[in-house]
């Protein structure tokens, strides 16, 4: 696990030296402006307006560092051929993959627990004050934070054997088919062959469901999130990033390396 | 015991490259290598540009895969990963993540290495000094010089001491000043007992520094064994170098000479030797030097290289 972890710290490093984590001064800058504007137009629905466009703002800019950090993981060592000087060390490739996604995980944690704080700072300046519901945010910010996990996976999955640009585009495509996945699953009505239904339904249950990491109408409004969403939310995607990372890993195995 | 086992020994390894349409193509990148490199000597693994000197230096790395054949570093499998915590690597034009010093990064390499904090500190800075980068370990890479990343390259190569160091390329993209200083890198490692691979298309490197060559050439070995003895020690001929001032008189000799000043140099076979020194002396010219000719690893090198052209394109015809 040592391995592990040293490339992982040097992941984050990686990411907060080439500054990635001047997002956060988009996301604030974000904040402050909606916090003005709500302050000035709407009555009573200030709340709901700064936590929906709030984490809005956070699941939009984690899934961009996700899908294009989470290709050049792997991509850019190879490209710059950084990595050859490192699996000549008593490394094993998998240490180095499962690094890597510790390394931007931890890059995401960080910038995502940042701008979590934003939101309840501008959460706390609109409403002199904070409520008991606005809780709720952080379980949104927690399943939110899952599914770029599972995104990072995939991405890293998908560099491990096509190019940079392909591996972005089998990603997002990925993801927007996953937000769709519970949809194909309850697909009827429609005049499809019973085998076709079958192949859909099948695929349905194969794309991860990112619906299953979504809570963001429940959190807006205050309402309960119930616990079992969460750990739910929490097994599937440990399940399915353990499975991911460990195909990943089986492709990056036997990779020749240019 | 069985037998004496070298530090390196390569058997039959092939490389072939799919490529074209579909990768239905193969390219042979190395053909059935099969080669040892003895323990505590200095190997020089010669041959041009695409010859297969990284594709092999690649494979014992596990860098690449071979498509056929094994590998054996200090008796273990390449594929041991611990084993490759005794060997060091310099790849080819090395390049390093560019946001770190080097200070950083020889102290994140050597972290793999399982140092622990105070020796890995001190390692890490007796490492900068020998390659001389003490003055800039606070650099970020990205204002390196090719250079400066080649000494950063050779420090993570030979930072935990290994016995076995596997050099891509070393002297490139240096100064005469730096290969000076990766030559006496090498020298030392050898005097330490470790054993060196390091492949060069720079013969002079090879000639000063090795104890064996291998010439490989079009994916194959062509030749191995002390420089002397690849070239073929049978001398050529002589060469007399002499000084003759005034009149040289008739001298047969001058005819085939090469001057100089008052100095002249002259080739001409062994037999002819004292018969040519006999009419010197008479004539009042001053010896300078008498020595055999022999022909330069490069010429042996050339010979080989050509030879493989010859044979690429006698094949090409009689396939057409």
């Amino acid at each position: 696990m040592r391995n592990v972890q040293t490339v992982a710290a040097n992941t984050f490093r990686e990411a907060v030296r080439d500054r990635v984590l001047y997002n956060l001064v988009f996301f604030a800058l974000l904040m402050i402006g909606v916090a003005i504007l709500v302050g000035q137009i709407s009555i009573g629905i200030e709340r709901d307006v700064i936590v929906s466009l709030g984490l809005t703002a956070i699941s939009v800019i984690g899934i961009f560092i996700s899908i294009f950090l989470g290709v050049a993981l792997v991509s850019k060592e190879m490209d710059k051929r950084t990595l050859y000087a490192l699996l000549a060390k008593p490394v094993k490739r998998w240490e180095f993959l499962l690094g890597k996604f510790v390394g931007l995980v931890m890059t995401l944690t960080v910038n995502t627990a940042a701008m979590s704080a934003g939101l309840y700072i501008a959460l706390w300046t609109v409403n002199h004050g904070l409520q008991k519901g606005d809780a709720y945010i952080l379980a949104a910010v927690y399943l939110i934070l899952l599914k770029l996990a599972l995104i990072v996976a995939l991405a890293l999955l998908f560099s491990c054997f096509t190019t940079p640009f392909l591996a972005i585009l089998f990603t997002a495509g990925v993801y927007v088919a996953g937000l769709f996945a519970g949809d194909l699953r309850t697909v009827h009505g429609v005049e499809l062959d019973p085998g076709a239904l079958q192949l859909v339904r099948g695929i349905s249950y194969l794309l991860p469901n990112f619906e299953n990491f979504n809570v963001m109408g429940a959190a807006v409004h205050g309402h309960g999130i119930p616990g079992t969403i969460v750990w739910q939310a929490t097994l599937y995607a440990i399940l399915y990033i353990a499975i991911v990372l460990t195909g990943a890993a089986i492709v990056f195995s036997r990779r020749n390396l240019k | 015991m069985g037998m004496p086992q070298g530090a390196i020994e390569i058997e039959n390894l092939s490389k072939e490259y799919p490529y074209g349409f579909l990768s239905l193509k193969k390219k042979k990148s190395l053909e059935d290598l099969t080669m040892s490199v003895e323990d505590g000597e200095v190997f020089g693994f010669l041959g041009p540009n695409g010859a297969g000197k990284s594709t092999t230096i690649k494979l014992l790395m596990r860098l690449i895969f071979p498509t056929a054949g094994t590998a054996r570093i200090l008796g273990k499998s390449i594929d041991d990963v611990e084993m490759h915590g005794s060997i060091g690597y310099l790849p080819e034009q090395p390049y390093f993540y560019d946001y770190l010093t080097a200070y950083e990064v020889l102290d994140y390499f050597a972290r793999f290495h399982g140092l622990t904090g105070s020796d890995r500190a001190a390692r890490v800075a007796a490492m900068l000094k020998k390659v001389g980068l003490d003055t800039a370990k606070k650099i970020q890479l990205r204002k390196y010089s090719k250079g400066m990343l080649q000494r950063v390259g050779l420090a993570q190569a030979i930072l935990h001491e290994p016995k076995v160091v596997v050099l891509d390329e070393p002297m490139s993209g240096l100064d005469p000043l730096g290969r000076r200083e990766v030559r006496d890198i090498i020298l030392d490692l050898k005097r330490d007992g470790r054993t060196v691979l390091f492949s060069t298309h720079v013969l002079s490197d090879a000639e000063m520094l090795c104890d064996r060559v291998g010439v490989i050439v079009g994916g194959k070995l062509r030749g191995i064994g002390a420089p002397g003895e690849l070239m073929d020690m049978k001398a050529q001929g002589m060469e007399i170098l002499f000084e003759l001032s005034g009149a040289a008189g008739n001298l047969p000799l001058l005819a085939n000479a090469t001057r100089t000043g008052d100095r002249y140099h002259v080739q001409l076979p062994e037999a002819e030797l004292y018969a040519a020194l006999d009419a010197l002396k008479a004539a009042g010219a001053r010896i300078l030097s008498v020595a055999q000719i022999k022909p330069t690893l490069e010429e042996y090198f050339m010979h080989l290289v050509e030879a493989d052209r010859a044979q690429a394109t006698a094949v090409e015809v009689s396939g057409k």
